[in-house]
């Protein structure tokens, strides 16, 4: 047992570096990372030389300079007289918005087809399977131009939707009309939805929004004590009080009174009488395109994923939750999901990064994502190439490192606890 | 694997950039070939027929080039590049000419390192929309949804034009010009705007030209012209004065089909220096005297090469307006060739 340790220490010689096991390992990784920092620093200094020679030295001053151009779809104010510093902004919430609506949605997608994959109904088990093998094998690029030109090519323009007082007179119908009761009408450049207005409303936006988001708190909060006052008595007595009305009450009632009192009141969208209709939202087709088009080619990949973490937990899982008597939805939700989500969210955690990095293909469908304003028109306007995909790739880095940290916490969360 | 790519893309720029600094006329004499970085297909400008060969304005003009530097015009490569990637693709060596409607401006000129060498059509920005549209003038679109092409001035024109004007509007920023038409064909946007010369191009592709009108307005100044990189002098001046040579010819009258007879009858000194049959203006630019007749004999003179492609009689039916020779009262003028 003492050999090892017997080895002589005094005599260290140069050669051992190489042929001794206790220090090659060392060797040979500080001789890889010297590497590694060479080649770094010979592509930085190449990169910096070569830029130089041009005449267009490595800067971000162009980001605070006027953009001059405009953009479709703005989450923040923005004109062409903003700074292309804007413009990115723009175009990061862009994606973000999108990343995050497509990552709800596909999940959505994701899990309802992965249980249905494996139901015993050979109808339903061959539909989603097609889904999942059309959806899968077929370049995202090319599902984002089969949904976004249908979309403005199927459609009917804003003008179809025009009455003037000719038509009027002669009595003739517009070409489309809206749907929902007159509400919604969905055009070849978006979907126009009422909008909220508030007739009393306070003076600064935000405000209105914060008392209409403290008072619903406040009704879930009511509804939450009065359901545990509830339990306690039921538990104390066995008899549980009514408390459905007192539920509807607390839960709505201070919402309408607030709203009414505000003057709350729907923006209902109106047909143009010039180009475009008025009032209420747009939800533009690219938007939609590429919502679409993203949730339902990850959603393919995502119920993959779900069905494998299914199928992941054995059968004596299932068969030991009937004996005890416990419900197929019952075990379902308290025995099989919980297990099934520690072999699932590893791999969602990358089908959410792929989807993220994918939206920015959102100029196909004309969508402006963090591509389409830093990279596309910044980039061409300003000529910074280098600077601009930098910037963009350590931009969607982050956003990637975000995400995948923020999912390895809620992993951790549901990972078997072992003490 | 993300550090990896991370470095392989800035080894790619390195690369990149380290090629294009060789003289242009010794790579592509050496190549045997001249890459032209063309549009992606607009009609009378650059576009491939249906049998593939490119045919154009600006494709005639690559074509005299390479009929110049190596006495063959069908040695030319044409480089389809979208408004996105042209200058990028000319910047890395991709191409050694760029004849693609770009619109000279200063930040291009120096900010891009980019040489504009002349102007071979001065153009400026208009708006076509639908006839049922009701729309007489380019004021009148407040509210409109307008499609334009990404990457390109026309996108800074169209802010500044509506914002002069104190109107809104909706911008529809679209990949390319024909995904840009098909938007506009569908009714995605009220407007489509581009140069005027790349709208009637447009307009006579589609099935019911005579629906669609081009408002009066003209936004901008776009004078469009070949491009090369900036730092080659030589190359720059091989471009400048091939095309200057189609407008000589034009104002001389030599045309494709009389070289030879000018040649061999012409008492002008300044056309025997055009034609090679005197003094050595070729060989003073890196070329044989020959060079512009060849480039001549290949393509015609610029009148010719108007016509042919996109002038009156054509498919895009567009007047010689500014693009007259100086004699006729437009702004073509080319230096003497002495």
């Amino acid at each position: 047992m003492t050999m090892i340790n017997a080895a002589p220490r005094d005599d260290f010689r140069l050669s051992m570096l190489i042929y001794d096991t206790r220090y090659r390992a060392i060797t040979i990784q500080l001789f890889v990372l010297a590497l590694v920092l060479a080649a770094i620093w010979w592509l930085g200094s190449n990169l910096q030389a070569n830029l130089e020679a041009k005449g267009r030295p490595l800067s971000f001053e162009f980001l605070w300079s006027r953009a001059g151009y405009d953009i479709g779809q703005t989450f923040i104010p923005y004109t062409s007289d903003s700074t292309h510093f804007r413009a990115m902004l723009v175009g990061l919430l862009n994606t973000l918005v999108l990343a995050l609506l497509g990552c709800f949605f596909a999940t959505i997608i994701g899990v309802i087809v992965g249980v249905l994959r494996l139901s015993k109904n050979w109808l339903v088990a061959l539909l989603t399977s097609i889904y999942v093998e059309i959806f899968r094998n077929i370049p995202l690029l090319l599902w984002i131009l089969v949904i976004f030109v249908p979309l403005y090519e199927m459609t009917p323009a804003p003008n179809a939707f025009k009455v003037t007082d000719e038509m009027i007179a002669s009595g003739t119908e517009p070409a489309a009309s809206m749907i929902l009761g007159g509400t919604v009408a969905v055009t070849n450049r978006g979907t126009y939805i009422p909008g909220f207005l508030f007739d009393r409303g306070f003076e600064a936006g935000w405000m209105t929004a914060l008392a209409i988001f403290l008072v619903i708190g406040g009704s879930l909060a009511a509804h939450l004590t009065l359901t545990a006052r509830a339990r306690r008595v039921q538990e104390a007595t066995g008899v549980r009080p009514t408390t459905w009305w007192k539920s509807l009450i607390v839960l709505f009632a201070p919402l309408a009174l607030l709203l009414w009192s505000l003057g709350f009141h729907l923006d209902i969208p109106q047909p143009p009488t010039r180009f475009n209709f008025e009032g209420g939202v747009v939800v533009q087709n690219p938007f939609v395109a590429m919502l679409i088009a993203l949730s339902l080619y990850t959603g393919a990949f995502i119920a993959e994923i779900v069905r494998a973490g299914i199928q992941s937990v054995s059968r004596g899982q299932t068969e030991a939750a009937f004996a005890l008597g416990l419900r197929p939805n019952r075990t379902m939700n308290l025995v099989i999901l919980p297990q099934a989500l520690r072999v699932i969210i590893p791999p969602l955690i990358s089908q959410f990064l792929n989807l993220t990095k994918n939206t920015s293909l959102g100029i196909a469908a004309s969508y402006a994502d963090l591509r389409g304003t830093l990279g596309g028109v910044t980039l061409n306007q300003t000529g910074r190439e280098v600077e601009a995909m930098l910037l963009m790739m350590l931009i969607y880095l982050s956003i990637s490192l975000i995400i995948s940290s923020l999912m390895n916490v809620y992993n951790r969360s549901v990972q078997l606890k072992e003490r | 694997m993300k550090k990896s790519v991370f470095f392989g893309a800035l080894a790619a720029t390195t690369l990149v950039a380290g090629m294009a600094s060789a003289a242009t006329i010794d790579d592509v004499k050496a190549r045997g070939e001249l890459l032209c970085g063309s549009s992606t297909g607009l009609t009378g400008f650059g576009a491939p027929d249906a049998s593939g060969n490119w045919t154009g304005f600006d494709v005639d003009l690559c074509r005299a080039v390479a009929a110049a530097v190596l006495g063959d015009a069908t040695k030319v490569k044409f480089v389809p590049l979208t408004g996105e990637t042209r200058f990028t693709a000319l910047q890395s060596g991709e191409v050694d000419l760029l004849a693609r409607n770009s619109t000279w401006t200063m930040s291009r000129d120096s900010e891009l390192a980019l040489d504009f060498v002349a102007v071979n059509y001065y153009d400026g920005q208009g708006f076509m929309v639908k006839k049922d549209l009701g729309v007489s003038s380019a004021k009148e679109l407040d509210g409109a949804t307008v499609c334009i092409q990404t990457g390109t001035t026309t996108e800074l024109n169209l802010a500044d034009f509506f914002k002069q004007n104190n109107i809104t509007y909706q911008p529809v920023n679209v990949a390319d010009d024909n995904e840009a038409q098909s938007q506009y064909v569908a009714g995605a946007c009220d407007a489509y705007t581009t140069d005027a010369s790349g709208l009637a191009a447009s307009r006579a592709t589609l099935p019911d030209a005579e629906n669609h009108i081009i408002l009066p307005e003209i936004i901008s100044k776009e004078p469009l012209g070949p491009v090369v990189r900036h730092g080659d002098n030589n190359w720059g001046d091989i471009v400048r004065w091939t095309y200057y040579a189609l407008l000589i010819a034009e104002e001389k009258g030599i045309t494709q089909a009389n070289v030879e007879e000018v040649l061999a009858s012409t008492t002008d000194e300044e056309v025997k220096r055009l034609l090679g049959a005197s003094g050595d203006m070729g060989v003073k630019i890196g070329l044989d005297n020959a060079a512009f007749k060849n480039a001549i004999l290949a393509v015609g003179n610029y009148g010719e090469i108007f016509a042919r492609n996109i002038g009156e009689g054509t498919s895009i039916n567009l007047a010689r307006g500014l693009n007259a020779l100086w004699t006729q009262g437009g702004l073509q003028y080319a230096p003497p060739f002495r």
